[in-house]
């Protein structure tokens, strides 16, 4: 009795003492690479390729996060996840980041425990039909049947446009995207609705036949989807929001992967603080000085991202242009 | 002793989760219930729904859709697992061994397998509004659905869809057919069982009396061989209930379905979980009073304990 008693004591003090969790980038660091929770598989996003390498822009922000913390971007591992998995994920701990082409949303912000370190791809939600239908707005889709993926802000944006157009639909809820695409293209629905970014893709990489699909020229929401962190570890939030903001500046300075080391030696006050020569901006932050160069000359800036996994299929900047050129990508200076 | 362990794992685990919940600013309890929900439902069994209700009626009308399809399934799983059990049983060669085929290929694939294959079947197979099946006077087939009509409302082709009348989607239907014959399978074996049980003397006895085939079934047979069925039977009909959770691949909304969508929506998982196994729970624990207070009624007295 007394010795039962015994191990339980000890077991609780065992237990108490674990319950103290070490920070996020202490963790990491033991562990030797960054748990990197991503989609299951999204053209241009995260998606493996043929040789079962991860490839896509949510990919190089964890890339990116690996880069700034060891100084290689291979020390990264994937977390396949679906939309339905991807909260329980990183409340939990199982995954480090979350860069899973996820909506920011007060709630997601706040009651989900969940820090968005920025946004870097800026969405909308829209519609996709068959051509034959004959279907020119969305404002013609009352009575349509609609697929679209369980759990996402696409359902809730979905019902609140029909409602506030004073439209009925029929959705099917579907919990697999492969299974919510099977559904569209043997006719099962009439719609398929996600971001556009996601049709896009689905167009150019799914469809038996792309031409016979149009996406329609109304876009029903703004969906700023961007990487998020857990609550409660400031420096990592830290380290993941200028990891990203890096890629977007270094496309700003003008700065790629195949310049970057040259211009270690530039006269630019701003180039020489990017790439540690002056201040100690890494230190700050915990990380090597040469943080930004590590992330720039293995992974690209935010341009070289997009055109190599985002061009292929189709895309255009448009509201992911810099600031300077008519879009939203706005880094703070990195001083 | 044993008590004590139990009572202090779970209240460690209780204080650890709450601790890290507090600790991540993850928002709990069970107020959520009463906010709107914001999304629409396919389709409801006993009233409809508005995406501006709440998420408590959200998760009443994924249990109306769990109930519809646990119950009919029931039924008809219990009628063609009897069937089967009896064909099995028969002395026509070929009808013995084609249940025997049909036990030994259903029992062995994959429930989830066959609930794709239903689906693509109804999905694929059936053709698009426009060009529905008519075979009977206001009974369509297409892939939408099978719509047949309610009194006093027909089914009207207007712009994408049928409005009015009744409706079996292809996802409930897909769900029902693949729960039913799955389950059937297994009953089927239970029933055989039961009555290869009741002793060989009994039959020969009733035989000399010079009753049908089918009245030796009826009388002597089925009423002794119950008792060894429904105990079995009572484990199938829950299995096929907590089966239909499968319906989140397919796209049928039942409730486990809606509780992900919830949990999803409001990252409220301990308390969606916590939901959905107290439902089934209930579900369950009602439907093993019902057959245990059945079972007790058929069993010979003093055997039911």
């Amino acid at each position: 009795m007394k010795r039962l008693l015994a191990v339980l004591a000890a077991a609780a003090v065992f237990f108490a003492g674990s319950a103290q969790s070490q920070s996020t980038l202490e963790a990491v660091t033991k562990k030797g690479f960054v748990q990197c929770g991503v989609n299951v598989g999204l053209a241009g996003f995260s998606q493996p390729d043929s040789q079962g390498v991860w490839k896509g822009i949510d990919v190089d922000v964890c890339r990116a996060v690996a880069a700034a913390v060891f100084g290689d971007a291979s020390k990264v591992r994937y977390t396949p996840l679906t939309a339905q998995q991807r909260f329980p994920a990183i409340q939990s701990g199982e995954v480090d980041i979350l860069s899973r082409n996820t909506t920011w949303t007060i709630t997601r912000d706040t009651s989900l425990g969940l820090n968005f370190v920025g946004v870097n791809y800026y969405d909308g939600q829209g519609f996709m039909v068959p051509k034959k239908r004959k279907v020119k707005s969305a404002r013609q889709l009352d009575g349509a049947t609609v697929c679209v993926q369980s759990g996402t802000t696409t359902e809730l944006n979905l019902a609140d446009y029909f409602r506030a157009n004073k439209m009925k639909f029929k959705p099917v809820v579907i919990e697999k995207l492969e299974e919510v695409l099977n559904a569209y293209f043997s006719g099962r629905c009439d719609v398929y609705t996600t971001d556009v970014s996601g049709l896009v893709a689905v167009r150019a990489s799914r469809a038996p036949r792309p031409e016979d699909h149009v996406i329609l020229p109304e876009v029903i929401s703004k969906e700023p989807l961007g990487p998020a962190v857990r609550h409660g570890d400031d420096r990592w939030f830290d380290i993941v929001k200028w990891s990203l903001f890096a890629m977007i500046e270094a496309e700003e300075l003008g700065l790629t992967s195949k310049n970057i080391e040259q211009q270690a030696g530039s006269p630019n006050p701003s180039v020489q603080r990017f790439t540690g020569a002056t201040g100690d901006i890494g230190k700050m932050m915990g990380l090597d000085n040469r943080w930004a160069v590590n992330i720039i000359r293995q992974v690209g800036n935010y341009g070289e991202s997009f055109d190599a996994n985002l061009k292929p299929l189709g895309f255009e900047r448009g509201l992911n242009k810099l600031w300077t050129q008519g879009g939203l990508l706005y880094a703070p200076p990195i001083r | 002793m044993l008590l004590a362990a139990l009572a202090f794992a779970l209240g460690y685990l209780y204080y650890n989760t709450t601790q890290n919940l507090e600790a991540r600013k993850i928002a709990t309890g069970f107020a959520f219930l009463w906010r709107e929900a914001g999304f629409e439902i396919g389709e409801t069994t006993f009233s409809a729904f508005s995406a501006a209700d709440s998420y408590f009626r959200a998760l009443a009308a994924g249990l109306g859709n769990t109930f519809r399809v646990a119950s009919l399934g029931i039924v008809f799983a219990t009628i063609l697992g009897t069937l089967l059990g009896l064909a099995r049983l028969s002395p026509n060669w070929l009808l013995a061994k084609l249940a025997a085929a049909y036990v030994e290929v259903i029992r062995n694939v994959p429930l989830l397998v066959q609930l794709f294959f239903w689906y693509t079947v109804i999905a694929d197979n059936f053709p698009a509004p426009a060009q529905a099946f008519n075979p009977l006077p206001n009974v369509f087939l297409s892939n939408r659905g099978i719509f047949f009509p309610l009194p006093g409302d027909v089914p009207v082709l207007s712009g994408f869809n049928f409005t009015g009348g009744g409706v079996l989607t292809p996802e409930f239907a897909a769900l029902l057919i693949g729960l039913a014959t799955y389950t059937a399978s297994f009953i089927a074996e239970i029933v055989r069982a039961g009555i290869l049980s009741v002793p060989r003397g009994q039959v020969e006895a009733a035989q000399s009396l010079g009753l049908t085939r089918r009245d030796v079934m009826r009388f002597v047979i089925l009423p002794q061989a119950l008792r060894l069925i429904v105990p079995p039977a009572t484990s199938q009909y829950l299995n096929l209930t907590k089966n239909s959770s499968l319906a989140v691949a397919i796209g049928y909304p039942d409730l486990v379905s809606i509780a992900n969508t919830t949990m999803n929506q409001t990252g409220q998982s301990i308390e969606g979980i916590a939901v959905i196994m107290a439902v089934f729970l209930t579900i369950s624990l009602g439907i093993s009073a019902f057959m245990n207070a059945y079972n007790r009624r058929v069993a010979l007295k003093g055997t039911a304990r």
